[in-house]
């Protein structure tokens, strides 16, 4: 059988969380939680006679990710009218932008499975979302309150040629809208959401097949579902000698399949023109720069200065730059704690915190541990006061309890024994408790030497020091086998 | 350039007019005549002449991203005919259009 | 004394500062002066005596505060009685755009211009009638009736701000706001024998103006004569935040001087007079400019060589951005709602049922300018040679100071005369749609009358934000003739 490649792009839609919306004065709000039609005045109900007003912002956030992405960004751009009729779009028609968008010609670079590829990104405009429309039995309900959010809309060229690719751009790019603090990128809540345009052909041909488009996919999971789907009903359709027909499609949840939307291309013509309301943008140079010097490091960029300068190991640094809010932590930890070593700092914040947190089901940002607490932890492991493994079961107390951790180890009394006596007692009554395997070992079996610790340290509940443990065990059974006679 | 009835129903449906077969005829005739008036503006020779979408010497104007206070529900709810649960009401939107 | 009436805005204003009468007593005057006219001229779609007294109650305290000399910068306008045009929204005052489309529909806010008449103290009497969505140069296509012409009853008063000038002319208020796109406040001025001026787009915040065609849409003023109308002007002009298309930067001073006109160059475009042109216009026309050139104008003949493509641009440019500006109007959230067997089919029984004729005609027109294959030999190419005409004013004003023309071919015709010819009645517009391309300023004051005893207008147009001179040149004008002081008998 032919083997297929597909070719797929990518239309993000992302709305940005600017106070303010973006032509009115209404609050930017959680529009899954608010209560509807409270955040909404007479523009962005397209009440006659209302007129937009751009929000400076916005505008500022769209730069900041036109530039992220390396866009050139037009100095003079113009806002369009798309005309369309549906109840969640107030006016009867979007204000978006069209010809002369706000930045073109940009990319992003993706990894998979190791390797780098450089995605080109076509186009970034702004625009207004729409309202919310909440479907029933008998009839629809319309809630303004999203009805112009600011929208930054971004269109990769089709350079995606795999299911891998098409999650590794996705995630990045929401990385990327979150390190830049322009969106909370949160798909769940619909912050932002996929478009996918889809075509294949057979492995190696030049030319680009006839491409569907799916429309608005809400979750990683349904995106890679919906274009895994239609890879395959292309593939067999052109397996068939069948033709794929041009459409829009959407992605049926339940059934687990794309269904067409029947003509609603073709009863489109969104008559585009210029919105005579708003005169031609134009973006300062200057502004421009100030933009471009403050922005925030990406996560490609933090991965490989936690590797090179903070000698983190990859997998680490992977972990700790995954997402904005954990590298943040991760670096005020740092900040906090300078004569700590930042790998012991990664260690903790990338391994048992990061577990702590999975399991937990919460986000970083909601941690009861303050960096302070953290750092104070860290440095009691590194001044030998407290083992590892107690460290642990500390940094579990601390992360149900809030407490802090000097607190937690005086209350159970974790501070490992500095008392040689103590331990040299502890290790006294083990060698008598367990004579045959103290046996076994003096007659070489020198495993055993492993399991005579742990019962050591169990019987000092974990409070030893595993060093001075270790060597105290030894001497005393250097001091056993000097008692026996030669076999 | 004459208008045929079909054309003008397309026309009718892309800014969702409903006519009725007399209006349909009307308008296919003073559509037409209308348009063959206008056809004189493509006698003009524009190549070099740029479009004006605005005649003021303007760029857009930036505002604060500053919250103005929203209205009252009841208030921008006041005038829609039918709406339930602080929502504007309508008829159930079936994902197929016509 | 004369009835109070009569007086003009600046006796009123001066009888209420020197405390001869109230603004209640006046505000009463006029909503008697309707109730005695309105049956016969149906200016008024919208009464507002109740919110008008209101006004009048706060104007009396200010009055009241400033002959005590509390308040010494008081506006000419306070206590004055003004009449709103159903485009401009007030909160809480029916505003219907004379469509059925809007009826019963209570704006939730205040347009920026009629705000700034309120702040100044005037006392707003009511919304006047206007040709349906502003579409029209009679009032004939108000879904609510035609206003008729207090000169003549049978005829019409212009449009689309026919309500607002029949309103002034028959001295139902002392002045009034219309909005002007293609000619809607000149002609109407014309034909009603007042003075009207359409100012620079970007002059007066369109914040509130129900758009018709956007890049041409501006708010514009009823009154008998240009000095009335400066108080009106110098009260709403200047930039609103809320309008991202309006001029910012300081209005220059409106002055009045007396009659000196001297170095004043005035153009006279030969492509306005032109065949079809009723002989009385060219004549009082012509009259008026001697008038002006005896006040010290030096008139120069100009050309004004794209005039005649102004018509099939604005046909294509309006319509367009009004296919647009009316596609909110679905009975969702404000206004009726045609029920059909299910949400698509709402629309178009709403939309179908509830806009008029006109409005369809030039909403399928402006679908058509726009729509996929169309779009660049009807909209793109409007648009570029509207930039052939705005270049005609701008090289025309490299050498004069104002233009001179006709406002309208004809006086007021009859009720109906247009009824069936779309395209007639456009032609209606022809001199004054080009201002607007241009977004250059344009002022109509009444220069005589015809056999039949209707009035002439005459419109002179300056460069962009000039105001200033239209307003000296048609005040010495005023201050020489009589013409705008001539009253319908009625």
């Amino acid at each position: 059988m032919t083997e297929f490649e597909p070719i797929i792009g990518l239309e993000v839609h992302a709305e940005l969380q600017t106070r303010s919306k973006m032509f009115c004065g209404c609050a930017v709000v959680d529009s899954v939680s608010a209560t509807a039609n409270t955040r909404v005045c007479e523009i962005c109900t397209g009440m006659p006679g209302t007129l937009p007003v751009i929000n400076r912002r916005a505008v500022e956030f769209a730069i900041r990710v036109a530039l992220a992405l390396h866009c050139e960004i037009a100095e003079t751009s113009i806002f369009a009218r798309k005309n369309y009729f549906y109840p969640d779009l107030p006016k009867g028609f979007q204000i978006s932008q069209y010809e002369l968008p706000l930045a073109v010609n940009g990319w992003m670079m993706i990894t998979t499975n190791g390797e780098e590829k450089r995605i080109a990104i076509r186009r970034v405009h702004l625009e207004e979302d729409t309202g919310k429309l909440t479907h029933r039995q008998t009839n629809s309900l319309i809630d303004y309150n999203r009805s112009g959010v600011p929208l930054l809309e971004i269109v990769s060229e089709p350079d995606l040629r795999s299911i891998d690719e098409v999650r590794a751009y996705a995630i990045a790019l929401r990385s990327l809208l979150r390190f830049l603090e322009v969106s909370s990128a949160d798909m769940e809540k619909g912050v932002i959401r996929f478009e996918a345009n889809i075509s294949v052909r057979p492995q190696g041909a030049e030319i680009l097949g006839t491409r569907t488009e799916i429309k608005n996919l809400n979750s990683l999971r349904a995106m890679a579902q919906a274009i895994s789907y239609e890879i395959d009903r292309q593939s067999r359709l052109l397996a068939n000698g069948q033709e794929v027909r041009q459409e829009t499609l959407g992605w049926d949840e339940g059934l687990k399949v794309t269904v067409p939307q029947r003509g609603k291309e073709e009863a489109h013509d969104y008559r585009y023109f210029p919105e005579p309301d708003l005169p031609p943008l134009h973006l300062e140079r200057s502004w421009i720069e100030e933009i471009r010097a403050k922005l925030p490091e990406l996560a490609r960029a933090k991965r490989q200065r936690y590797v090179d300068e903070l000698k983190l190991n990859p997998y680490t640094a992977d972990v700790l730059t995954n997402e904005k809010d954990i590298a943040d932590y991760f670096e005020a930890t740092v900040a906090a704690a300078p004569d700590l070593p930042a790998q012991q700092i990664g260690h903790w914040i990338g391994g048992p915190l990061f577990s702590l947190l999975n399991d937990a089901g919460i986000k970083i940002r909601e941690t009861l541990i303050s960096v302070e607490q953290l750092s104070e932890l860290i440095g009691l492991v590194e001044l030998g006061k407290i083992s590892n493994s107690s460290a642990k079961a500390v940094l579990t107390e601390m992360f149900a309890s809030g407490a802090g951790a000097s607190q937690i180890i005086e209350a159970q009394g974790l501070e490992i024994l500095a008392d040689s006596a103590i331990i040299d007692g502890h290790i006294e009554k083990v060698l008598v408790e367990f004579p045959d395997q103290v046996q076994q070992y003096l007659l070489g079996k020198e495993p055993i030497f492993e399991w005579l610790f742990g019962q050591v340290m169990r019987a000092t509940s974990g409070r030893s020091d595993p060093q001075r443990l270790r060597q105290a065990l030894a001497r005393q059974l250097r001091a056993l086998d000097k008692r026996q006679p030669p076999a | 350039m004459d208008l045929t009835a079909e054309e003008v129903r397309k026309i009718a449906f892309l800014a969702r007019l409903h006519l009725t077969d007399e209006e349909i005829e009307t308008y296919a005739r003073q559509l037409s005549a209308i348009l063959e008036y206008a056809a004189q503006l493509q006698e003009v020779d524009t190549a070099n002449i740029p479009p004006t979408a605005t005649v003021l010497p303007l760029t857009a104007p930036l505002r604060e991203d500053t919250i103005r206070p929203s209205l009252p529900q009841d208030e921008i709810l006041a005038n829609a005919s039918s709406s339930e649960e602080g929502m504007f009401q309508v008829a159930p939107v079936l994902e197929q259009e016509p | 004394m004369t009835a109070l009436i009569d007086l003009s805005l600046h006796e009123a204003a001066q009888a209420l500062r020197a405390g001869e009468t109230s603004a209640r007593e006046l505000t009463l005057a006029c909503i008697a002066r309707m109730e005695e006219v309105d049956g016969h001229v149906h200016a008024f779609l919208a009464q507002t005596p109740d919110l008008a007294l209101e006004h009048a109650d706060r104007a009396d305290k200010m009055l009241a505060e400033a002959r005590k000399g509390e308040n010494e910068s008081l506006s000419n306008l306070v206590g004055i009685p003004v009449a709103i045009k159903d485009v401009l929204t007030i909160r809480g005052v029916p505003t219907t755009c004379g469509s059925k489309i809007l009826e019963g529909y209570r704006p939730p806010y205040t347009a920026t211009s009629v705000q700034r008449l309120i702040d100044s103290g005037a006392v707003i009497l009511g919304k006047t009638n206007t040709d349906e969505f502003a579409m029209g140069s009679s009032t004939e296509n108000s879904a609510y009736g035609v206003t008729h012409n207090p000169w003549d009853l049978a005829r019409v008063p212009g449009g689309s701000s026919g309500g607002s000038a029949a309103a002034v002319a028959a001295r139902m208020c002392f002045a009034a706001l219309g909005t002007d796109t293609g000619g809607s406040v000149r002609q109407p001025a014309a034909f009603c024998g007042i003075t009207g001026l359409k100012p620079s787009y970007g002059r007066v915040s369109r914040y509130g103006l129900i758009a018709y065609g956007s890049s041409l849409d501006t708010v514009g003023i009823h009154a008998h004569s240009a000095a009335e109308m400066a108080v009106l002007y110098t009260t709403m002009a200047g930039h609103d935040e809320l309008d991202s298309t309006s001029m910012p930067g300081a209005v220059e001073e409106i002055q009045l001087q007396d009659g000196d006109l001297r170095g004043i160059r005035v153009g006279v475009p030969k492509e306005y007079f032109i065949d079809g042109i009723q002989p009385a216009v060219e004549a009082a026309v012509r009259e008026a400019l001697n008038v002006l050139g005896d006040l010290g104008c030096e008139l120069q003949e100009i050309s004004l060589p794209h005039t005649n493509l102004a018509l099939p641009v604005y046909y294509i440019i309006a319509p367009a951005e009004a296919s647009a500006n009316l596609a909110r109007y679905d009975g969702i959230r404000f206004g009726p709602r045609k029920n059909g067997d299910d949400l698509w089919d709402t629309y178009l029984k709403t939309r179908g049922e509830l806009f008029g004729p006109e409005v369809k005609r030039r909403i399928m027109l402006g679908t058509y300018a726009l729509s996929s294959g169309y779009y660049d030999a009807y909209y793109a190419q409007a648009q570029k040679v509207r930039t052939l005409i705005k270049q005609d004013f701008e090289r025309a004003f490299e050498r004069v100071d104002l233009i001179a023309s006709p406002v309208t071919p004809t006086t007021a015709f009859p009720i109906g005369a247009h009824e069936d010819d779309p395209l007639a009645m456009y032609l209606e517009d022809v001199f004054t749609l080009p201002a607007n391309l241009a977004g250059v300023p344009g002022l109509a004051f009444p220069v005589g009358f015809d056999d039949s005893g209707l009035p002439i207008g005459m419109q002179i147009t300056g460069p962009h934000l000039g105001e200033a001179i239209l307003f000296r040149v048609t005040h010495a004008y005023q201050k020489a003739t009589d013409w705008h002081n001539k009253e319908a008998l009625l």
